[in-house]
This record gives structure tokens, sequence and C-alpha cells, in this order.
């Protein structure tokens, strides 16, 4: 009974890991194979061939996508965690009338469809001239970051303690340098968790990417990859895909397993998905 | 649950003017977010109500007429006596993505929440090799929606997909089954990838709250004679339930805004169009900027209701702390 039991339990354990990881190890097959062994489903590639990472990294734009990928998802993360300490120390340490309100309303942007700005947005990144710009994208990408950003570093900055503030007022410090000087180097673990999750945010964002950009050199990865097409419409390079998909995913996978404890507490203390 | 700590005794009761100060600086550091929030989201979401109340179109936003609620409903009185209804309250397409939408919310969160139940159970048992298996679990997460759409889709082809393969094989399908283009299957596809990608995010949330629970109150109820699925019902799931709540809540509210995955994996298909690709498509492709505008604020209306009613229902303290 009990090794049953015991049995029962690693099939379910197996299960799971192999549900979890099949679909991306079936890519990374995928996109191992080229000419028509692609059109075979094999469990293992019989020939490993880079013929898919080649002409994924030399033909096309792909590569600029990935670096306009960079710059804009590094351009968020630097934005939000900018606007999100300063705002995180004032909303966690200083009492005013409305905070609460303020919270709830920071709080509830973030529960805002992206599509319900979409009209407005287009309205305001044409009247600026940033249609197919980048910086259309990073100040879009705000509305998502950055409440989450305020909320789990308020949250943070009140469980610290309340002592070097105070010896720190009590030394004349202005808030300015109570910030940059008491706070900013006791941060570092919420940021890292804060920073990663926005990364990861607005690395995969899609529809203001694809709304807001219209050509291949200012398009972002996620867009670049739903609308890689082949020579002809009814031809669809199953192997590029994969490749591309395999070479934007592998850093965020690394990235992930490394930071784990740290996003799944952030996961937990800001409830938002990432 | 955190809990506010009052601000040092010395410098409010003592310094006045220090807490005058501080104050001041507060909104001053407030203000740079506060600023970019309301250019990013208040205004576009105030002009994208405007513009559902006019008849403004893609290419030229600027020549348009206040409509009233045109975009919404209006009458047509014929000659004849009869009346033409027309807008978005009696489009049936629209209907159709608010069905979709709302179909895919609840099979969507239900399998995602059993589903992150149990793993979460699994993962909170005490096993060699459990580390691995947390690791493995956070890998959908970790993958971009629009390449977990194109891996699934590479999948589920119709001639070349492993899934069909299989399932032939195995003796399981008779032919080969266009998965994310056939009617009756192209709903189950999307519900596939979303809740393959979106349970351990589930599961993350309920593993944190079952880490939580004291042991003690588990094993006072197995020496009382509980058997498991007692302590799970009895004891655990009260227990967890406000943790599970708010996860779920998080869960629907998200996917009653779906636009991607559905619109990579199943594009231009009726029986998946969401209500966030219905108001995109209207917008941007079919040249009905106001009326897309119109849905949008409609889809915004829906999900802001029902995130005062869950938040008033789910207790989630706006505090910070829950």
């Amino acid at each position: 009974m009990w090794i049953l039991k015991r049995t029962a339990f690693y099939l379910l354990v197996g299960g799971i890991v192999f549900v979890a990881v099949f679909p991306f190890y079936y890519a990374i097959v995928t996109s191992l194979k080229s000419g028509t062994d692609l059109f075979r489903a094999d469990l293992w590639p019989t020939t490993i061939s880079l013929a898919n990472y080649k002409s994924v990294l030399t033909e096309g734009s792909f590569v600029r996508n990935l670096l306009n990928s960079l710059f804009v998802s590094g351009a968020v993360v630097g934005l939000s965690l900018l606007l999100g300490v300063t705002a995180a120390y004032a909303l966690a340490r200083i009492r005013f009338r409305g905070r609460s309100a303020l919270l709830f309303t920071i709080l509830s942007v973030s529960m805002f469809p992206q599509v319900a700005l979409l009209a407005g947005l287009f309205e305001l990144v044409r009247m600026f001239g940033l249609y197919n710009s980048l910086f259309a994208l990073i100040f879009s990408y705000m509305i998502f970051t950055l409440p989450f950003t305020v909320w789990v570093l308020t949250t943070f900055v009140r469980d610290l303690p309340v002592e070097v503030e105070e010896a720190a007022i009590l030394d004349g410090a202005t808030p300015w340098i109570i910030i940059t000087r008491v706070f900013l180097p006791l941060m570092w673990p919420a940021l890292a968790t804060t920073g990663l999750l926005a990364f990861i945010g607005a690395w995969n964002e899609f529809l203001f990417a694809l709304t807001f950009t219209s050509n291949n050199a200012q398009r972002t990865v996620p867009v670049a990859i739903a609308l890689l097409s082949g020579n002809s419409q009814f031809e669809i390079p199953w192997g590029n895909i994969m490749a591309a998909s395999v070479i934007v995913t592998v850093p965020l996978v690394v990235l992930v397993l490394i930071f784990q404890r740290k996003i799944v507490s952030g996961l937990t203390a800001g409830g938002v998905k990432g | 649950m955190t809990r506010m700590k009052p601000l040092p005794e010395t410098a409010r009761a003592a310094h006045s003017p220090l807490t005058a100060q501080r104050v001041r600086s507060a909104w001053l550091f407030l203000a740079p977010m506060l600023l970019v929030l309301a250019a990013a989201a208040g205004w576009p979401l105030a002009r994208t109500v405007y513009f559902s109340f006019t008849d403004a179109s893609l290419a030229d936003l600027d020549a348009r007429q206040w409509v009233g609620f045109a975009n919404y409903f209006s009458v047509l009185h014929m000659p004849s006596g009869r009346n033409l209804y027309d807008g978005l309250l009696v489009d049936p397409v629209w209907w159709r993505a608010v069905w979709n939408t709302v179909r895919f919310t609840v099979i969507s969160v239900t399998c995602e929440t059993t589903l992150g139940m149990i793993v979460a159970l699994v993962l909170n048992a005490e096993f060699p090799g459990r580390g691995i298996v947390r690791a493995a679990i956070l890998i959908p997460w970790a993958i971009p929606t629009i390449v977990s759409a194109k891996m699934w889709q590479w999948m589920l082809n119709d001639q070349f997909g492993i899934i069909n393969v299989v399932l032939l094989n195995l003796g399981l399908i008779s032919g080969k089954i266009a998965w994310t283009a056939n009617a009756d299957t192209a709903m189950a596809a999307v519900l596939i990838v979303d809740i393959w990608k979106a349970t351990p995010f589930m599961t993350l949330l309920i593993l944190a709250a079952l880490q939580m629970l004291p042991r003690e109150i588990i094993e006072v109820a197995r020496l009382d004679g509980a058997n498991p699925w007692q302590i799970f019902w009895r004891v655990t799931l009260p227990l967890i339930r406000p943790a599970v709540m708010v996860a779920v809540i998080f869960r629907a509210l998200d996917a009653l805004r779906i636009f991607d995955l559905i619109y990579v994996l199943t594009p231009n298909n009726v029986h998946t169009k969401s209500m966030s690709v219905f108001a995109r498509e209207n917008l941007f492709e079919f040249d009905k900027f106001a009326y897309g505008s119109a849905a949008s604020t409609l889809l915004f209306l829906i999900l802001a209701l029902l995130t005062i009613v869950t938040i008033r229902i789910g207790r989630i303290s706006l505090d910070g702390g829950r």
C-alpha cells in the first residue's frame, strides 16, 4: 500500500514536470532541425543543424528587434524604479491626507484593461510624433510596470526599521538624502525583484508594440515573432520561428531560475501577474 | 501581514515645521510618478471614452463630430414604420465576443485554480527533488505569451503537429484535426495554452499560502483521526481561502482582458474572438475607430465594476498589506 502510494505520487510529479517542460523542449528540438526533417515529429533531433539560428540572426531584422526589446525593457526598468523608489518612500514613511486613496488609485491602474487606453494613447502618440518610435512603447509600458513597482516597494519600505531613519532625521538629513543614502542601500533585494518583473513584463508586451510600431526595424521581439513569415503567404517558417523563440526565451528562463526565490516573493507581495 | 510603523515620535511632536517639510517633500516625490500615470493612463482613458461618443475615424482623428450614444445604440425610424436598431448593444459579433471572453475566463480560472491547488499541495510535501520540480513549473510562466502561442501552434499544427501524430498513433482520433482553426476545438486550444501558462502563477500563490500555515493545526486534526481528504476540505482550504481568492481575482481580471494569446494562436476566428480582440480590430483594422472606442469603454466598465465588487467581497486591504 505504501509503495503504491509512493509510486502514484511520483507518477504525478513526473507528469507535472513533463507537461511543464515538454513544449519548450520540443521547441528546442524543432529549432535544431532543418529541411524536411522539420515535418517529422521526432522526440529528439536525429541530426543537429544550426541553419535556423543562422538564418534568423543573419537574414531579416531579428537582431535589430532584439536590441529594440533590450533598449525598451531596460529603459522601462530604469524609469519605473526611479519613479517608484521616491514614490514608495513618500507613501510608506510620510503621513499625509489622502494616502490610502492614492494607493488605491495606483493599484486600480494596474487593473486597467490595456485595450481601453489604446485609442487615447494612439492619439497622444501621434500628437507627439512618437508613432513608430520606441519611446511610445517606453511611455505606454509605464502603465503596467509603475503601479506594480510602487506597490511592492511601498510594502518593502514600510517594513524597514524606523531607527535608521530616525537617526538620519536627527542628524538633519533631508528626505532626499534619506532616500539615497539610507534607504537605497537597504532596498537592493526589492529593487532586484521589481526590476526583474518589470523587465519581464516589458520584454513580453505585445498589444502596444503591435499597435504603435509599423515597420520591422522598430518592432520588438514578440511582434517580430508573431509576424515572422516565409517567402510566400502559405509557407510558415516554423524552424525560424522556433529558433527565434528559443533565443528570446533562454535568457528569461535562466534569469527566472537564478532569481527563483526573489520572483516568488515579489509575486506573492504584489499578487500581480508578470 | 504588514503593519504601519509609527513615525519617530521626536520628529512628529517636537518639530512640526519638520513634519510640514516632510509632507511637502512627499508630494514632490510623488509628483513625477503621478504625472506619468496621469499622462499614460488617466488621460488616454478619458480620450477613449470621449472618442466613443464621436464618429472619429482612424484616417483623420480630428475631423470628428459628437454623435452621442449612437455607437452604443441608435434607432432608425424607416418610412415604412419599421424601426432599425444599430450600435454595439445590438451587435451580435460584440455579444459573441463577450460570451467568448466570459466562457474563457470561467473555464480557464476554474481549471487553473484546481490544477494550481493540486500542484501546490504536491510541492508542499517533502520529497527529494522538490527544488527541481519547483524550477520546472516556473518555465511556462517565464516563456513570453507570444512564444508559447507559437510553440503550441506548432505542436497543434494539423499536418505536422506532434499532438496529432501521437493521438493518431494511439488510435484516439481517426483523422488529423486542425485544432486552432476548427470551430469546435479553437477555444479548447486557447484554453489549453492559457492553462498551461498560468497554472504556475496560481501554484506559486497557493504554495506561499500553504507554507504560512502552522503545521500544528494539521497535526492536531490528524491526531483527531481525520483523513487527508477531510483535513484538506475542513482545515487547509478554509485557512488558505483568502489567499486563493486574491489569486483568483487577479487571474480573472487578467483573463477578461485577454488579447495576445487569442490574436496569435487563433487569428480571425469568431469562435475565440475576445472583447479586447474585437475592440482592437475595430479600432485599427476595420476603420471604425469610434466604434472600437465604444467597445473599449464597455470593456473598461465591465472590469471596473467587477473589480469594485470583488475588492469589496475579497476585502483586500487598501493599505498595502493583505
